[in-house]
């Protein structure tokens, strides 16, 4: 297997451990606001480190910056969306968890 | 096709009827509101698999995205005894009667895919591509072959607004329910993309994969969010209202062009080969144009005001 094989292996089957550690805080923890400081997090490493991988897998410096832009889109998408969760919250009066 | 293929294919094939279920019988109306969009999601990569982008894109941002974000609003504007009560009707539905119905629709539609003949219309579209003005089969299809079909589903679009429109006012208020500052910047920086990318499905529809109803829906998803970040919009009234008519911009201009062809001695929507590509680019730009505006003017939920300012609470 070529060298640019191994990488994005690698960097693909390390996303989709973020990806899963991701949900198992949103499965695992108490309330909304932990919840929200595990998922998003760990969902925009673990995109990005799966879009890295398969970018470097597939060979093409086009189609890696192609998916880096999916990436960048979904970490302002991911932000503002769990800022507005949060505040949504926030203002139905739901207490963060040991408050 | 390898065996993990057949897996993956396996996969999303029960994930999409599990989804299905979920969301008709989830014991909550926002869980089912998630898992129809979900299987919107999932759907789109089931026609990813079946080699038909087109669909895809229709699929992730129709089924997916404006009919989620319709059904999350409206879910929104439930008071929660409501949608409550509505639950225990969910829950308690005849199982005797879905099932077997269900049963008998999947065997209906299997045995209409034994019959269909096997290679479907592919041959003949393909015979005739060379006349149609365009090089991508679907927009083919879509704006001349079957153009008929498409005038009927923009006209569907805007009996739909009509409708909603005269049902009454918008329930929007006059500025955002949920005040944060990353929500107008979101929309500062990211609306330039959605026309981008608008313009670029449209343009790519004559050649690959794209055309007005993917555009319209990526533009119409970019105004729902300068609606949401607080924008509003003006489509009536005297001084904006005359912008409302480009609502049914895309239908006027398809009817005109299938009655502008008859008089050049042609049959209705039988387009000169010579200009057909020019007339599918300009129906594409109309009916993009047109769709984007009747998807957001459906999510406004009914008439926008004169005047945003001064109206009196609904």
């Amino acid at each position: 297997m070529s060298l640019t094989g191994v990488i994005g292996g690698i960097l693909t089957v390390g996303g989709v451990l973020f990806l899963l550690l991701g949900t198992l805080g949103l499965l695992r923890f108490p309330d909304v606001y932990t919840r929200l400081h595990a998922q998003p997090k760990a969902d925009n490493i673990g995109l990005g480190m799966i879009c890295l991988g398969l970018g470097v897998y597939s060979g093409s410096l086009s189609l890696t910056l192609k998916l880096l832009l999916v990436w960048l889109l979904m970490l302002v998408a991911t932000a503002v969306g769990a800022g507005l969760i949060a505040r949504a919250a926030l203002r139905r009066g739901i207490r963060p968890w040991g408050l | 096709m390898g065996a993990p293929g057949l897996a993956f294919d396996g996969i999303l094939g029960a994930a999409l009827l599990w989804t299905a279920w979920q969301a008709i019988h989830a014991a909550g109306l926002f869980r089912a509101v998630v898992s129809f969009m979900v299987f919107g999601l999932l759907m789109a990569l089931a026609w990813v698999r079946l080699e038909a982008p087109d669909i895809a894109l229709a699929e992730a941002a129709i089924g997916a995205g404006i009919t989620g974000a319709l059904l999350l609003s409206a879910l929104g504007r439930l008071d929660w005894e409501a949608g409550r009560a509505t639950d225990e009707c969910l829950r308690g539905r005849d199982r005797a009667f879905w099932v077997p119905t269900g049963l008998l629709l999947l065997a209906g539609l299997g045995g209409a895919a034994w019959l269909l003949p096997a290679p479907g219309l592919g041959e003949p579209v393909a015979a005739e591509l060379g006349r149609s003005g365009v090089e991508n089969p679907v927009t083919a299809v879509l704006l001349n072959f079957r153009a008929w079909d498409t005038l009927l589903e923009i006209a569907i679009l805007l009996l739909g607004v009509v409708a909603l429109w005269s049902l009454g006012p918008t329930p929007w208020p006059s500025s955002p329910e949920l005040v944060s500052p990353a929500l107008p910047m979101l929309g500062r920086v990211l609306f330039p993309a959605f026309v981008l990318v608008s313009a670029y499905l449209l343009w790519r529809g004559s050649h690959a994969p794209g055309g007005a109803f993917p555009a319209g829906a990526v533009m119409g998803a970019g105004g729902v969010l300068m609606l949401m970040a607080g924008a509003r919009p003006w489509l009536s009234g005297d001084v904006h209202g005359p912008w409302r008519w480009a609502l049914a911009l895309g239908m006027v201009a398809m009817l005109g062009v299938a009655f502008a062809v008859m008089t050049g001695g042609h049959g209705f929507f039988e387009y000169p080969v010579e200009l057909a590509g020019r007339l599918i680019l300009l129906l594409e730009l109309a009916a993009g144009l047109s769709i984007a505006l009747l998807l957001f003017a459906l999510y406004l939920g009914g008439e926008p005001p004169a005047d945003w300012e001064t109206r009196r609470p609904a």
